[in-house]
């Protein structure tokens, strides 16, 4: 398993994203892709921080300082963070669509386009 | 006592805690009429006229004082600062402004009775009262010009004070704005000064600096003249006297304390202030002489037909200021001041004495009283004491200082030199004071009662005329006694003042010349160079033989009638109408002047360029970004997949830059 396999998965989740994104008209849709290219951020993320030098030392049993384990860790805890930062926003977007589904009796963004020049 | 200032600061402040007092404390917790308001402004006078009294005291016997002046701003090495001057001229004006004011303050009381912004009245007369005291006692020209200025805010909050009369608010912006145009002149004249040495303006030190070689003769006309400008507009002389006839719309009790004895005297003061500036320039000398004696005689021509007491009477305010004028122009500085001293005096007890009239007949109309004689006895007396003093008759107070004026001009009298000019019209100035004077007193006191200003509401409605708000019915009375008292006391002064102030050979306690001797005691101003005007007994005849032709005239026509002017001459109603319509020159300088000249013709360029060219720039700029926001907002459809197309499309294009530009 090498660094670019890995990369490429995370480019093609962010993709779908991506393309989700600007496809989809339903908000609900649109959302769970936002989720997807987050995902495939952590990925990312996680796989640079899989091959940094310490990673490497660790895996073949080395005894590593505190401070290469700290960085060793820093693309996991990135991954961390961005989920569950990626939770707050989908429970803030999902009370939206909840407000918009109120307001119009529908979750496609198009009806929503009120806002224009 | 005033080895230190705080007792002319006393002087000031007094009245200046009963301006606080009255507008704050008593109007708000006593309401708009209360009688308190009288009697604190009384007693914050009195306390001023008391040491005013010991000033004067303590400048006779001492000489004058020069306080320290204090920093009251600087920029830069530019300073300004404050202080008192306490010379003689300044202790005589401080006795002249608080005892006059006092005197009226009095008055009011039982003048301004029935009025609900009783309190209103007294704040502003303390106020006025406080900025006159504080303007004669200024050390510095910009501290004068505060003051200055003050006074002329009050005199417009006074003249305007019944603000619901559109007549009275019209006055009132007159008043103000033609003695702004002189105070122009007179800014201009301390800017000048300024920029030639900041330090001149210190009044001590110019006088100290008028001996230097940096003070040239083209330095002293320049600034003069610009002086001469704030006064000619401050004292209503000629060209800019058309607002103090005007300023006869506010109370009559301020009309004798602004618009007779001190705030139209200011200027007459500014120009004994600078007086020895003045007297280095022969060219400011002529103009301000010039001024003084054709004001005399053209403000005495207008009171000849007025019909309205008050009015005769501010014309006569404007001629005898036109004669202090004169004599300071001529060099004759005692002679001014002491007929400022007299002229206070008895024109305020005519002005009282006409408030008295109006009290009891209702209106200022000449032609609608009469035959008050009978009714107001004392009234009468005080008012004849006054007008014969005004017309100069021996042995009252104007017949004194009148005849220094004219002794002056006859100093060094040759045929046709600029003095016989000038004597010759301050003698018709003479014939015509008596004449309109007495003509005023016959016509209001003589003859038939005509009706008042009930007579005058009727043939006003009867005209389908608007009806002033100044007319009352009649209610023929004397006056009451706290109105009376005042006027007894300045006709007191009326007659008494002239001879025992400055007699003409030693009496008992006052030597001879005290007053002239007192004023000319300042070294600053006169140095050695001191002048007495002596008795003479040539013109004091001929003066007085004129003032009684004046007259008897009055009396042949309008008691008699032996004399009339002929009624269908076309010249005589020419001349009537020119003079009742003052020389036109209210049209003059409303509708020739201010509406065709600078609104139609002058301003109209500021109006164009404001129009065509200012307006249009603010217009395009606006349709500008109008058009620059339109097309912008096209980007804006309102589709939330455009704008993130549109924001990866921008992460792709820079990306892409980024990869290029590191190739």
């Amino acid at each position: 398993m090498t660094l670019d396999s890995l990369l490429i998965l995370s480019a093609a989740v962010f993709c779908i994203g991506l393309y989700g994104i600007l496809s989809k008209t339903n908000i609900v849709s649109t959302i769970m892709s936002i989720e997807l290219m987050f995902n495939g951020i952590i990925i990312a993320a996680v796989s640079f921080s899989r091959f940094t030098p310490s990673a490497l030392l660790m895996n073949n049993s080395f005894d590593v300082s505190s401070f290469a384990l700290n960085t060793a860790l820093s693309g996991h805890v990135f991954g961390v963070f961005i989920i569950s930062i990626a939770a707050a926003e989908s429970a803030l977007a999902l009370a939206l669509v909840f407000v918009m589904f109120n307001k119009k009796s529908s979750v496609d963004i198009v009806d929503f386009n009120e806002l224009k020049g | 006592m005033f080895d230190s200032d705080i007792p002319v600061y006393l002087i000031i402040l007094s009245p200046i805690i009963s301006f606080l007092v009255n507008s704050i404390f008593i109007r708000i917790f006593f309401g708009t009429n209360s009688k308190i308001s009288g009697l604190l402004t009384i007693f914050t006078i009195s306390i001023s006229f008391l040491f005013s009294l010991l000033a004067l005291y303590h400048v006779n016997s001492n000489g004058n004082y020069e306080y320290d002046s204090r920093l009251w701003f600087s920029y830069g090495s530019f300073e300004i600062g404050f202080g008192i001057l306490l010379d003689q001229l300044t202790a005589i004006m401080l006795v002249v402004v608080s005892g006059v004011s006092l005197l009226v303050q009095i008055y009011s009381i039982g003048y301004m009775k029935n009025d609900i912004s009783y309190v209103r009245y007294y704040a502003y007369m303390s106020l006025f009262t406080a900025s006159m005291l504080g303007l004669v006692t200024s050390r510095n020209l910009v501290q004068l010009f505060v003051f200055w200025e003050l006074v002329g805010v009050t005199s417009y909050l006074l003249i305007g004070f019944w603000m619901n009369r559109p007549s009275a608010a019209k006055a009132a912006k007159k008043a103000f704005l033609m003695t702004r145009f002189g105070d122009f002149g007179f800014l201009f004249g301390i800017m000048y000064l300024a920029s030639k040495n900041p330090e001149w303006l210190d009044i001590p030190t110019l006088y100290n600096a008028v001996h230097l070689p940096d003070f040239t003769h083209t330095v002293a006309t320049i600034f003069s003249i610009a002086l001469l400008a704030g006064a000619v507009g401050k004292s209503a002389q000629f060209p800019l006297h058309s607002w103090l006839p005007d300023a006869m719309e506010g109370p009559t009790s301020v009309s004798a304390l602004i618009h007779s004895a001190t705030m139209v005297t200011a200027g007459v003061f500014l120009i004994a202030r600078i007086f020895p500036i003045i007297s280095l320039s022969d060219e400011s000398q002529i103009i301000l002489s010039f001024i003084g004696a054709f004001t005399v005689i053209f403000a005495a021509s207008m009171a000849l037909v007025s019909n309205d007491i008050k009015r005769v009477l501010a014309y006569s305010t404007v001629s005898q200021l036109g004669y202090m004028m004169l004599a300071l122009g001529i060099g004759a500085y005692g002679p001014a001041i002491f007929h400022l001293l007299t002229h206070a005096f008895f024109k305020a007890a005519l002005f009282l004495g006409s408030g008295s009239l109006h009290h009891s007949t209702g209106t200022f109309n000449l032609k609608y009283m009469g035959g008050m004689k009978k009714i107001m006895p004392v009234t009468y007396w005080s008012m004849l004491i006054g007008s014969l003093s005004l017309a100069g008759i021996f042995p009252l107070s104007g017949f004194w200082s009148k005849d220094e004026i004219l002794s002056s001009l006859f100093n060094d009298f040759s045929f046709l030199s600029p003095n016989s000019i000038l004597f010759f019209l301050a003698i018709i100035g003479v014939f015509m004071t008596s004449f309109y004077m007495f003509r005023a007193i016959f016509l209001a006191f003589d003859g038939e009662f005509r009706g008042g200003g009930t007579q005058e509401k009727k043939d006003l409605k009867k005209k389908g005329l608007v009806i002033p708000e100044t007319l009352e019915d009649v209610h023929k009375s004397e006056a009451p006694k706290v109105m009376l008292i005042p006027v007894l006391i300045l006709v007191f002064f009326a007659i008494f003042l002239g001879f025992f102030v400055n007699p003409v050979f030693d009496i008992p306690l006052i030597s001879k010349h005290w007053f002239s001797n007192l004023l000319f005691q300042n070294v600053p101003v006169f140095g050695d160079n001191v002048h007495h005007t002596d008795f003479k007994f040539l013109i004091a005849i001929i003066s007085s033989i004129i003032a009684i032709i004046g007259i008897m005239l009055a009396w042949a026509i309008y008691i008699k009638g032996y004399v009339s002017l002929p009624k269908n001459s076309f010249i005589i109603n020419k001349l009537k109408i020119l003079l009742d319509k003052k020389y036109f020159f209210d049209e003059i300088y409303e509708d020739k002047l201010v509406n065709s000249f600078l609104y139609n013709r002058l301003f109209k360029i500021t109006e164009v360029l404001d129009l065509k060219f200012l307006d249009n720039i603010n217009i395009y700029l606006g349709k500008f970004t109008l058009k620059i926001g339109q097309l912008l907002s096209i980007g804006q459809t309102g589709y939330l997949q455009f704008y993130a197309g549109g924001m990866i499309l921008g992460v792709i294009i820079l990306l892409c830059g980024i990869v290029l530009w590191n190739f």
